[in-house]
């Protein structure tokens, strides 16, 4: 690949979803796709323009220059420009002439983004599409990166896009915060999405390392986005924030550039990222105002502690008291298994896999998993036969090539 | 088809509330042990609610109006929990390893209605 075409990928990268959604707040949501052909266009112009000058001195400028010349020209084109634009301006700005521009002003491109976020998160659409559509609008993926991600085909995406885009102008969503009342409820929303983009990343099936680590990226810098306005830099944004970096900062340890993953017990401390874990220590501090308790509380909390490798009872007894707390906040599949995990840390393995048993998710590895290291002690035989349902539901190589191992430390007894 | 059930806690003294804080912590834990295993099946359907002990009126007929909670019975209720199990059966089986029968006092295993 050359110099000025990996230059123009990242620029793509960064730039395309600022632009996107700086036209699509001044000329409304429903022109989302125009603006998309758009700044598509202008990266088209730019490749070409580039190749034959060679690159400019500030491409990001150069671009905003040419995407603001494109938008103008569609637009005025357009009965919109007379029918809508004119008479929205000449309301704002009686005395002055009619112009308009587009501000791609670091603040504006901010706003406007945090706007797009609420948009997007709109519960009129559709979970999946939500999450598709961020990864589109707000952090600038691929189509096909999409599709990876989700171990899904480009048709299915595009399909999934093409609804959510049909959605944003049916519904006719604004590219507005929300009114005071509905801001909390909604921004639950877009922290779940937040919350999910990076879990896709951290526990994605995809064997594309850098792609997960850039899904891990993304979501943590939306999270820092709504940081910086005092309506969403509520306590559990904060926590959400502390959350991810905790997590990430075990991102090269438990995958050191290789398809397969480390488990925790056998990483390396020293590859943890201690400038992440003071930030999540950092954001954590942050957390701990108000009166919400947040699941994103207790699960970073949880994440904090293991952020440490010390093996002390006390520890387990306190991530176990966290998981409580969560499972009783809200049930999920994976809190009930990591909360029978602390329970056989804290408490040893009989009362833990009487627990266990009670939890049926047979259709689930990780339970299989469980029961296995429940039994791998005191019946090897019977642990051995749950590893080997656990290899049959993985789903992908590298956790059968995993569970491979730990059957043959078995089977060798 | 599940039925939700709701769990009503009942025991002769509320005095552990006396307790110096470690004590207390080590029941709250107990309470949250149990209820976190409930918890983990998907089970629970309410969080517990907890009722002020020694505290509290008693409407009758007539409006007459008594200071309660009942003294005439044994055990005082002091909350309620809502979790969702096959049948009666079940919810019982749930209802096993309650601090609250540790505590001399026992558990009210009521199906929920609507």
């Amino acid at each position: 690949m050359s110099k000025a075409r990996a230059t123009i990928d990242q620029l793509f990268q960064q730039e395309f979803t600022k632009m996107v959604a700086v036209i699509s707040r001044q000329f409304g949501l429903e022109h989302i796709e125009t603006a998309e052909d758009i700044v598509g266009d202008t990266f088209l112009t730019a490749a070409e323009n580039w190749a034959g000058k060679g690159m400019p001195e500030n491409p990001a400028a150069w671009l905003y220059v040419v995407a603001k010349q494109k938008t103008l020209t569609y637009f005025r084109r357009g009965e919109i420009w007379q029918q809508k634009v004119l008479p929205a301006v000449k309301a704002g700005m009686e005395t002055e002439e009619p112009e308009t521009d587009l501000d791609f002003s670091a603040q504006n491109i901010q706003d406007s983004q945090l706007r797009m976020i609420f948009a997007i998160c709109n519960p009129a659409i559709a979970s999946e599409s939500q999450i598709g559509l961020a990864l589109r609008i707000l952090c600038g993926f691929g189509i096909d990166e999409i599709a990876e991600a989700f171990l899904t085909n480009k048709e299915t995406i595009n399909k999934r896009l093409f609804r959510a885009k049909e959605k944003l102008r049916t519904e006719n969503i604004r590219m507005e915060l929300p009114p005071e009342n509905m801001l909390d409820a909604r921004l639950d929303n877009v922290l779940h999405i937040i919350y999910l983009l990076f879990n896709e990343g951290y526990y994605s099936r995809t064997q594309d390392v850098i792609l997960q680590k850039d899904l891990c990226l993304e979501a943590m810098r939306l999270g820092l986005l709504l940081t910086t306005f005092p309506a969403t830099a509520q306590p559990r944004t904060f926590a959400l924030l502390a959350l991810m970096c905790f997590h990430a900062s075990r991102f090269e340890a438990r995958q050191p550039g290789t398809g397969t993953i480390v488990l925790y017990e056998e990483q390396d401390e020293n590859r943890w990222d201690r400038e992440l874990i003071a930030k999540g220590m950092h954001f954590l501090g942050l957390s701990a105002t108000g009166n919400v308790l947040s699941t994103y509380h207790l699960e970073a909390r949880i994440a904090f502690l293991h952020c440490s490798k010390e093996d002390t009872p006390e520890k387990w007894q306190e991530i176990l008291a966290l998981y409580n707390d969560l499972l009783i906040l809200h049930y999920s599949p994976a809190a009930a298994l990591n909360r029978t995990f602390a329970l056989y840390k804290a408490h040893g393995a009989p009362l833990a896999l009487a627990e266990a048993e009670k939890l049926q998710l047979t259709d689930n590895h990780f339970y299989w998993l469980l029961l296995g290291e429940l039994n791998r002690s005191d019946d090897p035989a019977k642990a051995a036969s749950h590893y080997r349902r656990a290899y049959d539901l993985a789903k992908t190589g590298a956790e059968k090539q995993g569970i491979l191992r730990v059957l043959q430390s078995i089977e060798s007894y | 088809m599940m039925k939700d059930f709701a769990l009503l806690f009942r025991q002769p003294t509320y005095d552990h509330l006396q307790l110096p804080e470690t004590e207390q912590a080590a029941l709250v834990k107990k309470w949250q042990d149990w209820l976190g295993g409930i918890a983990a099946q998907g089970k629970l359907v309410m969080p517990p609610t907890r009722l002020v002990p020694n505290q509290g009126r008693v409407l009758k007929a007539g409006g007459v109006v008594t200071d309660g909670p009942f003294v005439e019975i044994r055990e005082r209720l002091g909350g309620l929990t809502v979790i969702r199990a096959e049948d009666l059966e079940e919810a019982t089986t749930l209802a096993h390893g309650c601090p609250a029968i540790e505590a001399g006092g026992s558990v009210e295993i009521r199906q929920v209605v609507g």
